[in-house]
Parts: structure tokens; C-alpha cells; sequence
């Protein structure tokens, strides 16, 4: 039996892309293999490690766990679209920068993505070590144990820019 | 003016990519044509093969190949042994695809290469493996048993190999002892899972008849080394390079692993590209675990609790093979006695197969385990005699004078365990201050009065780093007075490309932006071993240090003909030679390469203070011994091992209804001798400790008896998340390292060290009303709860 | 880690979804958030030859009020819920209850109705159902039938609903006011399926002793447990440390959990009477508070 075959076509970092793939393929190897765009990462690829979160129409989502097929038609926001067109890190990466958040940056992607939709979600978050941590429990890292990630998120909230 | 660039908390070089996801890992590789490859494991832990049947895999569009054993060719005899060793008498290694056994569930035993990885793994599912189920060694305790089944048939007991070390009279001390104290101390099998899985891609290009392998390794040089010798190929036609590798810990230091030789044989075979990425649910089996020992030590001491005599008998889980040789299990034993004075020693290590993946280093490499058995063993015997915890340490310590201090044993790079600086009493003190050790006895009264459980632990460590054999490192300044420079080692988030750039600027006086560093590429640098061991800053930071000292006396020697000063009366700053006192006379170093090559045509406008017209020379334009360009290439290979340390509390909370353990405070003091970038060894220590609060209550390999592991996914298999990790307080203590230029020692491997030592010490401390003992990790909620039920 | 092959279907209406479960009903699965079917898909641990798409039936994502109660349509994000403030102030204990599943990106894709037809023993939002005594609706080609929570959950990931049927709704009953609700549960990390887990709802008379009792448990059995004896117990008693603790002996004392390598049946039954007490008490301080009948946090 062959996997059928589909025409998926999604706006990705506001540029419409698209691509014909089987109707199992997984959003994240549309992502990547089909689109090129490596920024998002596969760590698991069973919904733990967060590595591959993307924004899908304005929502945080584990793009492993989504077939390509069911992006068809919507808006996705993955770490290639967070910097300016002209370069400028936005300002999560640039704190993520400052104060040593990532260090193999496997998992960076995956983090600035979901901490990007918490703040859109989250306007005023309390910046308490045990809320901060609340907020980007659901991504694993392995290298940083955490405390860069915990700063840069409470110096992005503090400075109210990441809007 | 110049800025210093040593010891300065430089942001990252790196960076820029990984925040962009403009990086580079393996899987991020497309190539033309390429292909994908899946790898059919054993589902048995133990097996006969009796038949392979793959025709029904072909049957499938789009599967190209099945590869067998019988396919392998010049890959068909052992994979390698990496590291004998006198006591390893039985070694053994598996084959790159199982030729008629299988050890361990997950064991290769054929690969499909398919047009998608899809499809590669619909063919898997067809292929069928005829196994006939062998009698299972799952259990350590009694694998090395006369009644226990053979993992090899010609393996008796399961004894891969059997290690003693000794230090004076043991016996004696334990005769002459006042007191004697032995704990049975067990830690579980645990691994690195670094967040990016393993990979392999491999291209032949025949026109240029090279062999490209991109691999996620520690060790490209390795690597490359053992593909030439396996193939026939000369060694300049086989280039390995370690893209970008998201995270290692050891795991990835294990070399050749059987794709590591399939994928570029599939690819030499089939002349197109080839790719394989292990997905997490191989990872779980595929890659390999560490941790799993069982200890019984015992130690002997004065009326005073001096240590007079140590004695430890162990059991190390080795897994089904032994391909890393038994390093493991050997820095447990020589790491063991840790930062204390042992009049006498004695170890024992049986290192013993199961029916489980195999056992190579994961960060620490052994060390938590001989830490955990020796802090358990000292706190026991303080709390038996009535002794304070840190205070049975203060009199136990190797004191600051007593440096270089030869605890007499054989370390892992086979050199002498000679502890080169230290200061272990200050970094107890520091330790203890910062915790507030004083006070907390009180507040853990208080805390007791209101039906709260709180403990505090410290864990005392001391660490081998900067082995060799060695590394080197090439420098060279373009016209452009840009600094290049290679060394043959890897990279996997420690940032070596700005640390590395840092030692440079430091020496030859430039901007951290004006050095480019590459690792782990084979055709940039092609002598060397890896990264591994706590090694990179010390050794190839060393090598390169020594190539930038060499740039600089060159640069120097060149400007002393161009300006016609002597070498003396020059100065480097700021990319500048300049005569002291004079600094308007000077020469950059972009002019300074470009008459470092005497080559007819002028060239390199771009350097506007190159003299138009040069002095004469003496003799011939390239002066004889000279080599043209401003370029050197050194190598550091060091005297033995720079022993680091540190000292790690914290205060817990214990909720003993539930079993759950709350972290309340955690405080690392830390020696790794002088510091190139702060915030990158902060970094590393707070990676270090997270993974060892893994190891302390979360991460754990569950085999049942039929060597299956149960827990194979992330659902199971626990990584702590940002909410079971702690804030960490750091502070850092330097005792410079005489015997390496730079003074530095190694600090990737320290922040797990301790951990569970600790835990296990504040675990006991806060359940003290229950006279609880902990004797092993890690410990679940409920194990935790059941210290403290009523049976 | 890939998919297996199935013929993949996303209909667009109601009536055609019903009709592809009728026809391939046994060896179909409804792919709805793809939360804990995804994870099943690319371990292959399941193999569905056919995978009926619901994702597209937009006209059952909804809350509603109805009958006293809030009904949840099968397409309804956790997310939407998480952010409802008819939820809030209605149904507070599922309130409580969606912060807990999971993380973010889990809640976004992941339905009500989804976590309810999966039926994981440890999964909260059944808990809640069977707790207030909701009921869900399954419908197929043959009809439409109403399913009370107590019929629903029969075994671990096992429910009443045939092959053929697709729920389509859940509906929870309001809370009454002078009602305070919680949900505490232990799990290993943040997020992670509970060990054990309790729902709790009091509600309390004018005069301040409990009227209503609502309690159940996750991760104690294969299915979420309803502890009836311990609800009785708190009838018409003041809110205190005593009782509180009684009901949640009286809890434990009925509990069959299973063992696995996180825990062992006998530390669920033990901290499940541990975790029924303390969730009491925060229900009932809260039915006390100046804002009933609303999660405060």
C-alpha cells in the first residue's frame, strides 16, 4: 500500500512555502527536509523534550507530534523568523546571548519558541525563580542545567521588550 | 590600550547560529542524491541467530539494500578495542552487524538503506530475524556467580577483567585500627542522552577519491584514523569532521559504534551519500550507559577518625562488550580517595559482562561512583563517632602544603595519581560559609518543631583532568591580520570557539573578534584524540597558547628586521609589533604575514603600514630554517593529569508522606585552577549538576530479568526539567596548575561529581529522627518514603 | 521513530466522519490533538490502517452552557479551556485540572474530549469528569447515546465507546456556589503523568459544614476511582484536620493501584489518603473564601 500523497502549502516565517508529502509525514521533517529549514530540532520525537516547538497559528505546539498534512493552509513561526529581516536578534535570543543560555544549542530553538508564545500568552508573569521555572518546564536541556535560560527569561520580562 | 581577555566572562562567539537555528548539526546535512539508513536491533538481550530472511524488505519501493554480516567485507572482523589494558584479560568488542549472537537488546543486526528514512523503517518491520533466546545475565550482583549464564562462552564467570591497586599495607591498618566501619553501596545504571542523537553521514566522492564523513563524535581524529586503516584509504583522503554536535557527555566518545563503520562503508559501496540518525528510542539501547556498580567498602581509623586504611571491593557492570577497555571502572578506583590522605589503599574491581548495552563513559567517567562510595563510608563513620561531618573531613584533607602529593596510584592515561594544587580545607570552609552551616542546625530544629524535614549535605570531590596523550593546535595571521587557528579536538557546547579565541587574544594582544577558531575537522588539523576526560582547555588550550607564543616570537623576530630594532626593544599590543617607548614604529601583524612571505609579487594594499620598501637581508629572502608566513603549529602532551576539586552543599527539604524532595539550596565551590571565561565554566558545572541531580533522583535504566528495558522512551526515562533543578550559588577557588603554561585545569566533568553524595548525606541528615541510612542512588518518591515508613 | 503507513482521511462534516468510523471502525483511530496518539504512531506502537482525521470539524469546537452545566465540543483545545473565564467561574475544578496536563504545546493541540477517550489511568481531566459526575455523548451512524462518567472509564486506556463511535461532547456540571476546588497530584517531574492525583470539590452549607462532596483519583487503578465512601463521610461535617483525614483513609482503604517502576500499588494507596486529606483542605478553605466557586490561581 503507498502512503498517499498530498500538496501541504503553509505560510512559514510569513513566506508561502510548499511541498508534496506523504500524508504520515511529521510537521517537523516537512520542516526540515522538505523546507530546509534546520533551525527546529528533533530530540525525541514522542512530545517530551520540546526541542521541535514551533508557533502554529499564534500556539506553541510540538511539531513531531503533528503530521504535516494538518499545517496545510495555516501560519507557522519557527526560530528562523525571530531575528529582524535585517539581522537584529530579537530580544529573547539576544538575552538568551547575554547571559549564557544555551550552550550546544540544540535545544535552543525549541526554548525560545515556547518562551516566545508564554510571553505573548503571559503579558505580566510573576519572575520568581519557581514561576520562571514553572514556565519553561516542558523543554529539556543538557547542557545549561537551566540557569541561563531561568536569567535570560527573567531579564526579557523585567525589561518588558519581548512584544 | 588592551583589554585583557583571560578570565574574562567573554559572551560567545557561537552563538549568533544556534540562536538563529542557522547551525550546522548532522541531520541538518542535505546532500544530492543521498540516501537513508535504518538499523534492525535485537529484540532480545540474549540470542542464537539461526536465519535471516530480508528478501521481504526489497519487496518495499524505494528500499535500495540489506545489509548482513555476510555483507561487511573489510568490516567484518571485531570493531575495535580501544584501550587495553593488563588487567583486561577477556576483552571482547561485537561486530558492526551481529554475525551469529546478539548480547544486548538494541544490537545491530542489519541495516536497510532506503529513499527515506519513512521507508527505511516500513522495511525493518519485514525483514525477518529468526533468534533463538539464549539464558539472560541481567543482574551484576550475581553476574560474576559461578551459577549465572555466560555472556560469552569463553568469558568463565563473566569476568571481563579483574583490577587491583594497592598503597601500603591495608591489612595492617585495618589490624591496628581503633575503629572499622564498611557501608554496601550501590549505584544504578544511568547515560549521558545529550539532546541531539547520534548521526552519521557519509559521501565517496570518486573524482577526488575522498571518503567525507560527517559524524556526531568527540573524536573525528579517532575516527579518521581508524576508517583509513579499515579501508585502505590514505589517511589524507579520509576527512571526518564533527559538525555541530548537540551535546556529548561521554556518549559520544564510545568509537565505532557499528554505524560508524557501516554508514561510510555503504557509502564507498553504493557511491552515493548516506545518511543515519538514530531516533531517541534507539539512542535508549543503541548508545552507551554508565554508572552501574556495587560497592563494599570499608575503612579503618584512629581514636581520632584519621583514615588509616581504605579498603573497597566493587563490581563494575560492563554491558555486553568492553570496547572502551575497563577506563571506567579504573577512575572510579584511582579517583576514589578523592581529596583525603590514605596511608593505605586497597581496591579491587571486577569488571563483569551482562546482558545489557555496553559501558563506556558518560561525564564523571566513574568518578561519581568512587566519590559516592568514599563520602558515604566518611559520614558514616562521623556520625558512629559522633564526629561532625566536615569536621572528620578537615582532619582527613591533604593539606595545602603537602603539594605535589603522590596518592601512589596508576591513573587512567597510565601516569602516576600525583595531585599537582589544591586547597581542599579552603574550599570546605567556603562551602560551609556559604550554606550557612552554622546556623542550620538551628533552623533545622525550628524546621523539626513544625513537622518539616529539613537536611543539609556536602560532598567533596577531587578530579583528574587534562590528560593526555596530547593535542596540537596550528595558528596562522592572514593578510588581513585575521587569526586562524585548528586544533584537531571537538566541540559540543563547551565553547571552545571563543575560549580557545580568548587564551589567543591574550597572548598575541588582538580583539577576541579577530580570532577564528576551528575544531573537529580532520583536514584543518589532522594529529590529536578528542574530547573527553575533562581535557580540551588544558591540553589543545595549552598546544594553543604555545602556537600563539610562537606566532608572537616570530611576529617579533620579522619586525625586528623590518624596523631594524632588536627583538628586545619590541613590543605586541593591540595586533601591533612596536618598538618600547616609540609606539608610533610599528608594523601590524597583517603587514607582518605579508613579509613573512617573501614571494615576488607585491600584494596586500589593504595593509597600510606595510613599508614600501623593505630593508636589505642579509642572505637569502627566506632565511635558511625559516618557513615562509606568520603560522606555527605546536603540541602540549602533559606530564600527567591536573588534579581539579571542589566542594558542593546544599539544604533539602524532605516531605516524607509523599517522598518528594524539595532543593532548597545548593552551593558549588569549585577549583579548576586559573579560569579563561567564567561564565562558560559556570555553565558547565550548572549542566554538570543538573545531570547529577538526575542521577540522584530521576535517571535510571530499569532491566527486568530478561535484560528488556523498561523504561526505553522520555516518558520513562526521566531528565530533570527546569523545575527540579535548583538555583546554584557558585563560587570558584584557584590553585593554578604548575605543570601546564596556561595554569588551567579541567572543568567539564565536575558539576555531577558530588551530587549524589550529597543528596544521599542530606537525605540521611533530614531523616535523622528515623535513623535513616542511604546507601544508594537514585532513589524514587517512594523509595525515599519507605526510609521512613513503618513496615 | 516514523509513522507507519495508513490511509488518512480528513473529513469535513459530521456525518461523513461517522460514516468512515462505521465502515472502518476497528481498525481506524481518530487522530483529534495527536497528543497520545502521535507519540503511539511514531513508535509504532500503534497501527492503525486507518486514521480518521477529525481536525476539521470546526463546528465542534465550543463551550457552552447547558443544563446546568458547561458541555466541552470534541474539538476543544485544552488551551482554550485553560483560558476560559466561563470555565473559571463555573467549573473551577476543571480549572484547576488543565494547568496540570502537561505543558503548553501539549494543551494547544491537545482536546478535552481527546484526554477523555484515551482513558490513561494517570490523566487528570478524567478525573474531574467522574468526579462531578459529567457525562460525555458518543455518536455514530446508529444514533446518539449519553454516557455518565461512572459507565465511561472501564479499564486503562479502555472506555465504553465502540469503534464506530465518535464522542462528540463532554458536559460538566457547574459548581454551586459556596464551592472551593482542587487538584493536587505527585508526580516525578512538572508535567509528567501523577503518580497519584486526587479532584476535590466541597461545597458548603450557609452555616459552613459540607453539603456536597466530590473526590476522585488518578493513578490509583486502572481507571480514575470516584471515593464515594469518603465523600459520604464529609456530609454534613464542619471542614477540619480530622475528618479531612479520615476521608482520606476511608479513600485509600478501597484501592486496588498497580505496581510499576515509578511506584508500587502500596505507596499510590498510601499517598493517595495523604494527597485526598491536603487536597480537602485547600477545596475547603477555598468554598470558605471570599471568591467561591472560583480557582484562585
Amino acid at each position: 500500500m503507498q502512503q498517499e500523497k498530498r500538496l501541504v502549502c503553509v505560510r512559514v516565517n510569513g513566506v508561502v512555502c510548499k511541498a508534496q508529502v506523504e500524508t504520515r509525514r511529521l510537521l517537523s521533517d516537512l520542516l526540515r527536509h522538505d523546507l530546509q529549514l534546520t533551525g527546529t530540532h528533533v530530540g525525541c520525537e514522542h512530545g517530551v523534550c520540546g526541542a521541535c516547538t514551533v508557533i502554529f497559528n499564534g500556539a506553541p505546539v510540538r511539531s513531531c507530534l503533528m503530521l504535516a498534512v494538518q499545517a496545510h493552509g495555516g501560519e507557522l513561526l519557527t526560530v528562523e523568523g525571530l531575528a529582524s529581516p535585517d539581522g537584529t536578534l530579537h530580544p529573547l535570543q539576544q538575552a538568551f546571548h547575554d547571559y549564557h543560555g544555551l550552550q550546544c544549542g540544540f535545544c535552543t530553538p525549541g526554548f525560545l519558541m515556547a518562551i516566545y508564545a508564554f510571553l505573548q500568552d503571559n503579558p505580566q508573569p510573576d519572575v520568581s525563580d519557581e514561576a520562571i521555572r514553572v514556565a519553561i518546564a516542558g523543554n529539556l536541556c543538557r547542557c545549561t542545567g537551566y540557569q541561563g535560560i531561568v536569567e535570560a527569561v527573567r531579564h526579557v520580562i523585567t525589561q518588558g521588550v519581548a512584544r | 590600550m588592551t583589554t585583557r581577555a583571560f578570565g574574562v566572562p567573554v559572551a560567545r562567539k557561537e552563538d549568533r547560529r544556534f540562536l538563529t537555528g542557522t547551525g550546522c548539526y548532522v541531520d541538518d546535512i542535505h546532500l544530492p542524491d543521498m540516501l537513508h539508513a535504518a538499523i534492525l536491533r535485537s529484540p532480545h538481550a540474549h540470542a542464537r541467530i539461526r536465519a535471516i530472511d530480508v528478501r521481504p524488505a526489497y519487496e518495499l519501493d524505494g528500499v535500495i539494500t540489506v545489509f548482513t554480516y555476510r555483507d561487511l567485507g573489510v568490516a567484518a572482523q571485531p570493531l575495535p578495542l580501544l584501550i587495553p589494558h593488563p588487567a583486561l584479560t577477556h576483552p571482547r568488542t561485537q561486530y558492526a552487524l551481529a554475525r551469529d549472537m546478539v548480547r544486548y537488546a538494541g544490537e545491530a543486526v542489519a541495516m536497510v538503506i532506503a529513499e527515506d528514512r519513512y521507508i527505511a523503517e516500513d522495511a525493518l518491520d519485514r525483514i525477518n530475524v529468526e533468534y533463538e533466546p539464549l539464558p539472560v545475565v541481567s543482574d551484576l550482583q550475581t553476574a560474576a556467580t559461578a551459577a549465572a549464564p555466560l555472556v560469552h562462552d569463553d568469558v568463565p564467570n563473566n569476568i571481563a577483567a579483574h583490577l587491583v591497586q594497592q598503597v601500603g599495607d591495608v591489612d595492617a591498618a585495618f589490624a591496628s585500627a581503633t575503629y572499622t566501619f564498611q557501608r554496601h553501596i550501590m549505584i544504578e545504571r544511568s547515560s549521558s542522552q545529550p539532546l541531539e542523537t547520534r548521526g552519521v553521514v557519509a559521501r565517496f566522492d570518486a573524482f577526488e577519491q575522498m571518503l567525507t564523513v560527517w559524524d556526531s563524535t568527540q573524536a573525528p581524529l579517532s575516527i579518521r584514523n581508524g576508517l583509513a586503516l579499515l579501508f585502505g584509504l590514505p589517511p589524507d583522503k579520509v576527512r571526518v569532521v564533527a559538525p555541530d554536535v548537540g551535546g556529548g557527555f561521554g556518549v559520544k566518545i564510545m568509537l565505532f559504534y557499528p554505524e560508524e563503520v557501516l554508514v561510510p562503508l555503504v557509502a564507498l559501496r553504493l557511491r552515493r551519500p548516506v545518511k543515519w540518525i538514530e531516533d531517541r528510542l534507539e539512542h535508549m539501547t543503541a548508545s552507551n550507559h554508565e554508572r552501574g556498580q556495587i560497592h563494599d567498602i570499608a575503612v579503618a581509623l584512629d581514636a581520632d577518625g584519621h583514615i588509616l586504611g581504605l579498603r573497597d571491593v566493587f563490581l563494575h557492570d560492563a554491558g555486553a562488550y568492553s570496547p572502551y577497555g575497563i577506563i571506567v571502572p579504573l577512575i572510579t578506583a584511582t579517583q576514589l580517595p578523592g581529596p583525603y590522605k590514605l596511608p593505605a589503599y586497597y581496591s579491587d574491581a571486577t569488571v563483569v559482562y551482562t546482558n545489557r548495552t555496553p559501558v563506556t563513559p558518560y561525564r564523571g567517567a566513574g568518578r561519581p561512583q568512587g566519590v559516592f562510595a568514599m563520602e558515604r563510608i566518611l559520614d558514616y563513620a562521623a556520625d558512629e563517632l559522633g564526629i561532625d561531618r566536615a569536621e572528620i573531613r578537615r582532619r582527613n584533607f591533604i593539606q595545602p602544603d603537602e603539594f605535589p602529593y603522590d596518592v601512589g596510584l596508576t591513573f587512567q592515561d597510565g601516569l602516576p595519581t600525583r595531585y599537582d594544587s589544591g586547597n581542599y580545607p579552603a574550599g570546605l570552609e567556603r562551602a560551609l560559609e556559604m550554606i550557612g552551616y552554622e546556623r542550620f542546625r538551628e533552623q533545622q530544629g525550628q524546621a523539626r518543631r513544625e513537622g518539616h524535614y529539613l537536611g543539609i549535605g556536602i560532598g567533596c570531590y577531587v578530579e583528574g583532568t587534562g590528560i593526555g596523550p596530547y593535542e596540537g593546535a596550528h595558528i596562522a595571521i592572514d593578510n588581513l591580520g585575521e587569526v586562524h587557528v585548528a586544533t584537531g579536538l571537538s566541540t559540543q557546547g563547551q565553547g571552545h570557539q571563543t575560549s580557545f579565541a580568548q587564551v589567543v587574544a591574550e597572548e598575541l594582544g588582538v580583539d577576541v573578534a579577530k580570532v577564528h577558531i576551528t575544531t573537529g575537522d580532520t583536514q584543518r588539523f589532522h594529529w590529536g584524540t578528542g574530547t573527553y576526560a575533562s581535557r580540551a582547555m588544558v591540553i589543545a588550550g595549552n598546544a594553543i597558547c604555545l602556537a600563539a607564543r610562537a606566532v608572537k616570537e616570530k611576529a617579533i623576530k620579522i619586525a625586528s628586521y623590518a624596523l631594524e630594532a632588536a627583538p628586545e626593544d619590541l613590543e605586541l599590543v593591540d595586533g601591533r609589533v612596536r618598538v618600547k617607548g616609540a609606539p608610533s614604529r610599528g608594523i601590524s601583524l597583517a603587514s607582518l604575514s605579508i613579509i613573512a612571505n617573501p614571494i615576488r609579487y607585491a600584494y596586500g594594499a589593504a595593509a597600510p603600514d606595510l613599508p614600501a620598501v623593505l630593508p636589505p637581508r642579509d642572505g637569502p629572502p627566506l632565511p635558511s630554517g625559516e618557513e615562509p608566513g606568520l603560522e606555527a603549529t605546536r603540541y602540549f602532551s602533559p606530564a600527567h593529569a591536573t588534579f581539579a576539586s571542589g566542594v558542593h552543599a546544599a539544604i533539602i527539604e524532605v516531605d516524607i508522606h509523599t517522598g518528594i524532595v524539595k532543593i532548597q539550596r545548593y552551593i558549588v565551590v569549585h577549583d579548576c585552577g586559573r579560569v579563561v571565561n567564567p561564565m562558560i565554566v559556570e555553565g558547565q558545572i550548572c549542566g554538570g549538576v543538573a545531570q547529577g541531580i538526575g542521577g540522584s533522583f530521576y535517571e535510571r535504566m530499569v532491566y527486568d530479568d530478561n535484560g528488556q528495558l523498561l523504561n526505553a522512551s522520555y516518558m520513562d526515562f526521566l531528565i530533570p526539567y527546569a523545575t527540579e533543578v535548583p538555583h546554584l550559588e557558585i563560587d570558584h577557588i584557584e590553585t593554578p596548575s604548575p605543570i601546564n603554561p596556561l595554569g588551567v585545569k579541567g572543568a567539564g566533568e565536575a558539576g555531577c561529581i558530588p551530587v549524589p553524595a550529597l543528596m544521599a548525606a542530606a537525605l540521611e541528615d533530614a531523616l535523622a529522627p528515623f535513623g535513616v541510612r542511604v546507601d544508594r542512588m537514585p532513589l524514587t518518591p517512594e523509595e525515599i518514603r519507605m526510609l521512613v515508613a513503618q513496615p | 521513530m516514523k509513522p507507519p503507513r495508513f490511509t488518512y482521511h480528513d473529513p469535513v462534516a459530521r456525518n461523513e466522519t461517522l460514516a468512515l468510523l462505521d465502515t472502518y471502525g476497528d481498525d481506524a483511530k481518530v487522530l483529534a490533538g495527536g497528543q497520545s496518539l502521535m507519540p503511539l504512531l511514531n513508535m509504532r506502537l500503534a497501527q492503525p490502517a486507518h486514521l480518521v482525521d477529525i481536525n476539521h470539524l470546526s463546528d465542534l469546537a465550543y463551550i457552552r452552557e447547558q443544563d446546568g452545566g458547561l458541555t466541552i465540543g470534541a474539538l476543544t483545545r485544552q488551551r482554550d479551556v485553560e483560558r476560559s473565564p466561563l470555565i473559571r467561574q463555573r467549573c473551577p475544578l476543571l480549572a484547576e485540572a488543565i494547568r496540570l496536563v502537561g505543558h503548553p504545546p501539549i494543551r494547544s493541540r491537545g482536546t478535552v474530549c481527546g484526554s477523555l477517550a484515551h482513558a490513561d489511568p494517570a490523566a487528570e481531566l478524567p478525573a474531574v469528569l467522574l468526579a462531578l459526575g459529567g457525562y460525555v455523548r458518543a455518536e455514530s451512524c446508529a444514533g446518539v447515546r449519553t454516557i455518565p462518567a461512572a459507565a465511561f472509564f472501564l479499564d486503562q486506556l479502555l472506555t465504553a465507546l465502540t469503534p464506530k463511535e465518535l464522542l462528540t461532547e463532554a458536559w460538566f456540571p457547574t459548581a454551586p456556589p459556596r464551592s472551593g476546588a482542587a487538584f493536587i497530584e505527585i508526580s516525578r517531574r512538572h508535567g509528567d503523568y501523577a503518580l497519584a492525583g486526587v479532584a476535590a470539590q466541597i461545597t458548603l452549607s450557609a452555616d459552613g459544614s459540607v453539603v456536597a462532596a466530590n473526590l476522585a483519583l488518578i493513578g490509583v487503578g486502572v481507571t480514575p476511582v470516584r471515593a464515594s465512601a469518603a465523600e459520604t463521610l464529609l456530609i454534613g461535617e464542619r471542614p477540619g484536620e480530622a475528618i479531612f483525614t479520615a476521608a482520606g483513609r476511608q479513600a485509600s482503604a478501597n484501592l486496588d493501584p498497580f505496581t510499576d517502576i515509578h511506584a508500587s500499588a502500596a505507596y499510590r494507596r498510601y499517598v493517595a489518603g495523604v494527597l485526598v486529606s491536603r487536597a480537602l483542605t485547600i477545596a475547603a478553605e477555598r468554598a470558605a473564601g471570599p471568591l467561591t466557586a472560583e480557582a484562585t490561581h
